[in-house]
């Protein structure tokens, strides 16, 4: 008992190690760790409320007060982008996550069973793929009601298909391998075989997907928000006011960096993360 | 001695492909002794594997009865078939393929005794288990913990043996266990097999394309070409005095690390092997048999006995 205990810590630790001695994946674990930080200790660190106008002192350039300057409102954009990173960290997680699980498990049992099901689940992947992934959105929004959280099941369900077809092209290959038949033959059964042996070998390419599909749920989001779906003003969401900043772009051009900025420094430290993950998990490239 | 453990009869697999039936498995019958090992030996293509692999049930037969101590195995639902596989275990060709590279040697080795209810609520009896079956096969134990791409090929292989020994098989499916392998670790495998058959009371069906590993671990040898069996006899009488055309041409094939052996006659085939997808009718060697009559081209030779335990199915032989 205590030898199994040591054998699944270690194998976790040594996961850790890896990670660890990786400059970059760390960079971006740390980055992380602080938006997340921000966004649970947002009403300390914010200077101002996120709703707070200030008609006078609209679309300032940065200033000691306004380090990244105000909206068309007033409103104290650095304030707002902490607030935002609450809802964009959550929307991008929870759609991605909704997205991942669905579309994972569809795309697994399709590549792994073959035949008469895949066909029938991946032409059911292939109708919603027909469709716009906004404008499908937009239509289970109407259907299931505004809102933040029908806005993450919408975008979610969106993107299903992208998951499920990565998720079944990787196990389609390693449902070929021989070490599946082994498992077979030792008497492991379907579920088994697909969560031990199948899925972890197609991590790679869908931890790529994962760390992408982020940001793409964020814009999505913001697409959404901007014809007024999901997230409705004056709630601070950084793909909204991303939007919302776009009339001003050659007049004050810093509304629109600072969201954007926001925007790329998760992304990037999504994929700076995903990628040291997908390279401490391969037992192949520990030392 | 001679209690059979395995017999087959009039097995078939058929795979659908675009052109018609690919006729893998063609009405193969034979038997298995406890306790002896038949190579099943043909060249690429020729139905081995397939052989192999129905006869554990991992890839599902068409027709014919394969009988485990009397019982046919094509009948048992899931949940016997579970149970049964503790009989019978494969150990595959490539080591590099066929262990998951994401696991250590403890789980690879392991993963089969997790399936039993009494293992698998108790750690420490799998760690004891996989532990002695590590002793057993020859690889160190404190391996125990490195993941099958720090291991050569042929401490893989010992892997793979061990995980099919795990459960305690009667019998074993080798399916060229040793192709992959260069030839000294080639010779160090065949040895522990041959110990571990010795030792657990093991029956082989040892696949092979390989002559001269067959002849080294076989007490029988069956020869098949194109999904059919076409010589079965005792390993000495195939080696002496084979019988069919095609296990002429094969033995004769065989390199001799002698200069001098120039008084040997080698066989030489023409043409290919016919596709095995809607295969002719009659004789399925006589396209290339320098001895085919009329006949072989109509009538189908059977599998018939000629000499007490010598089988062969071609029209030339007569006895």
């Amino acid at each position: 008992m205590n030898k199994e205990n040591k054998k699944t810590n270690s194998q976790l630790a040594s996961v850790w190690r890896s990670l660890r001695r990786n400059r970059m994946a760390m960079l971006g674990l740390v980055i992380l760790v602080l938006l997340a930080l921000m966004a649970i200790f947002a009403d300390f660190i914010a200077p101002y409320a996120y709703d707070a106008q200030d008609l006078l002192n609209a679309r300032q350039a940065p200033s000691a007060e306004h380090i990244f300057g105000t909206d068309e409102f007033g409103r104290d954009i650095f304030s707002r982008i902490i607030y935002g990173s609450r809802l964009s960290l959550v929307v991008g997680f929870i759609s991605v996550g909704i997205a991942l699980v669905l579309g994972g498990f569809l795309g697994a049992v399709a590549g792994f069973y073959g035949g008469r099901l895949d066909d029938i689940i991946m032409r059911c992947m292939d109708i919603l793929l027909a469709i716009p992934q906004v404008l499908l959105a937009i239509a289970i929004i109407a259907s299931l009601g505004n809102g933040l959280v029908n806005l993450m099941v919408a975008v979610g369900i969106a993107t299903i298909p992208s998951y499920a077809r990565i998720v079944r092209a990787s196990v389609m290959t390693i449902r070929g391998e021989e070490y599946i038949e082994a498992a077979r033959a030792s008497g492991t059964n379907d579920a088994k075989i697909i969560i031990k042996h199948i899925l972890p070998n197609c991590l790679a390419p869908v931890i790529v997907q994962v760390t992408l599909g982020i940001a793409n749920a964020i814009l999505s989001c913001a697409a959404l928000s901007f014809i007024g779906l999901g997230i409705t003003p004056p709630s601070p969401e950084w793909g909204a006011m991303l939007s919302g900043a776009r009339n001003y772009v050659l007049t004050y051009p810093y509304m629109s960096v600072f969201p954007g900025l926001a925007i790329i420094v998760t992304v990037l430290a999504l994929n700076l993360l995903g990628d040291g993950l997908r390279d401490a998990l391969d037992p192949k490239l520990k030392r | 001695m001679s209690e059979r453990l395995i017999e087959v009869n009039h097995l078939k697999k058929y795979f659908k492909v675009n052109k018609g039936l690919l006729h893998a498995v063609d009405d193969l019958s034979f038997y298995i002794d406890r306790g002896e090992t038949l190579g099943l030996v043909g060249e690429s293509g020729c139905g081995k594997s397939t052989t192999g692999r129905t006869l554990i049930r991992l890839i599902e037969a068409n027709e014919g009865e394969i009988l485990f101590n009397g019982e046919d195995i094509r009948k048992l639902d899931k949940q016997k078939l579970k149970d049964f596989r503790q009989n019978m275990q494969m150990v595959f060709q490539d080591p590099y393929s066929s262990l998951n590279p994401r696991l250590n040697i403890f789980d690879l080795i392991s993963e089969p005794l997790m399936n039993i209810p009494e293992y698998a609520h108790d750690k420490k009896k799998v760690y004891d288990r996989v532990t002695e079956l590590m002793d057993t096969v020859g690889i160190s134990r404190r391996l125990i913990n490195s993941y099958p791409h720090e291991l050569d090929g042929g401490r893989r292989q010992r892997v793979g043996i061990a995980r099919a020994l795990a459960v305690n098989p009667e019998f074993l499916v080798l399916d060229e266990p040793v192709s992959s392998l260069d030839v000294c670790i080639q010779a160090q495998v065949i040895n522990l097999l041959k110990r571990l058959q010795q030792e657990f009371k093991l029956t082989y069906l040892f696949i092979s394309h390989d002559l001269s590993v067959v002849k080294h671990i076989s007490n029988r040898i069956a020869v098949m070409y194109l999904g059919k069996i076409v010589e079965l006899s005792n390993r000495n009488d195939i080696f002496r005095d084979p019988l069919h055309p095609y296990t002429q041409a094969l033995l004769s094939a065989i390199p001799i690390p002698k200069a001098d052996s120039a008084e040997r006659h080698r066989i030489i085939l023409k043409g290919d092997v016919p596709s095995p997808v809607n295969p002719p009718a009659g004789c399925r060697f006589a396209g290339r048999c320098p001895y085919a009559t009329e006949k072989c081209f109509q009538e189908e030779p059977a599998l018939r006995e000629v000499e007490p335990g010598r089988f062969v199915a071609c029209h030339k032989v007569e006895k």
